[in-house]
């Protein structure tokens, strides 16, 4: 047993009220900015809330994470709305374990 | 396929049967993994779906409160209200092991959940309530969101990983020990029956 927090990175707009509930809040306006703080959060939190947009601008930097179990990040959307990347990622993960998709097929039905 | 290049001895045909049966041994073993890896995947992969949407959906909700609250009072207004957050986000971490797959576990231990509103009541507006309190509520299934996202995740790379080795296994390892294997049985039958033939015309050489 360890002890963790919680940071989320991502636009002002959709990350300012994490700070009201107790989660660490790192503000970033950019590609270089959102890699940066990427990479210097992942040591020192076990789970990280990226913006989708985010999560797009550091995917490298999240992509060397993938492989341990901490830490965690986890796209989630920001105030603009969803852009589907969450969405996107189940599927692929579905797609890479069983070969094809069998959970969002079966809703088109 | 293509046999293995080895001399066809008797040694060598003897140690490429053991191979074969740790090569068969091994394969059934990792199918069994296989199979019960994707069995656990989709028991977590369904619910990750499930938190994924109503993650989405709630936390559109809140940020859209947060948003209207941000375009009632001004910007410096609300970010001083939220300098001082009242509460903090501790987590107990550790892993379990998924079919030999290390993945996160972790669990709120909300130390002082003294003061969700960091801010008097008189000086903010409501919606700005509102959306704390309907972000604070969120917040552990999202932390739950990210436990299940990350186990899919590292098990969807561990399955692919062992299917690899299983038709890595399945496809060449096999085919080609076997092939070997025969090879060699019919090289040394070969010569046995040359060596009696030799046997049976020298006998009537000698004979004549």
């Amino acid at each position: 047993m360890r002890e963790g927090s919680v940071a989320v990175i991502g636009d002002k707009d959709s990350v300012l009220v994490f700070k009201a509930i107790g989660v660490d809040v790192y503000p970033v306006d950019g590609e270089i900015q959102a890699r940066e703080k990427v990479h210097a959060l992942a040591r020192t939190y076990s789970v990280i809330l990226v913006t989708e947009q985010v999560a797009k601008w550091a995917e490298m930097y999240i992509a060397r994470y993938s492989a341990r179990p901490y830490p965690v990040i986890v796209p989630i959307p920001s105030a603009e709305g969803s852009q589907g990347l969450g969405e996107a990622r189940i599927k692929a993960n579905v797609e890479k374990a069983i070969g094809a998709d069998i959970l969002f097929d079966k809703e088109d039905k | 396929m293509a046999k293995l290049n080895v001399n066809p001895t008797r040694m060598e045909l003897r140690r490429l049967k053991n191979r074969l049966k740790t090569a068969t041994r091994g394969h059934k073993l990792l199918k069994d993994k296989s199979d019960e890896m994707i069995r656990r995947f989709m028991l977590y992969i369904r619910e990750n779906k499930r938190l994924r949407e109503e993650v989405e959906k709630e936390l559109q909700g809140s940020l859209k409160a947060f948003m209207l609250a941000r375009a009632v009072s001004n910007d410096a207004s609300i970010e001083e209200a939220l300098a001082l957050p009242g509460t903090k986000v501790k987590l107990e971490t550790s892993s379990k092991s998924i079919m030999s797959v290390e993945v996160p576990v972790f669990q709120i231990t909300q130390a002082e959940q003294s003061e969700l509103y960091p801010y008097s009541f008189a000086s903010m507006t409501g919606e700005l309530d509102g959306a704390i309190s309907s972000l604070s509520g969120l917040l552990p299934k999202i932390l739950k969101l990210a436990e299940v996202e990350k186990t899919c995740n590292m098990l969807a790379d561990e399955i692919e990983k062992n299917r690899r080795r299983v038709n890595a296994l399945e496809y060449v390892m096999i085919p080609q020990l076997e092939e070997t294997i025969k090879y060699i049985t019919m090289k040394l039958d070969e010569n046995e029956r040359g060596a009696t033939v030799r046997l049976m015309k020298v006998k009537s050489m000698i004979n004549q």
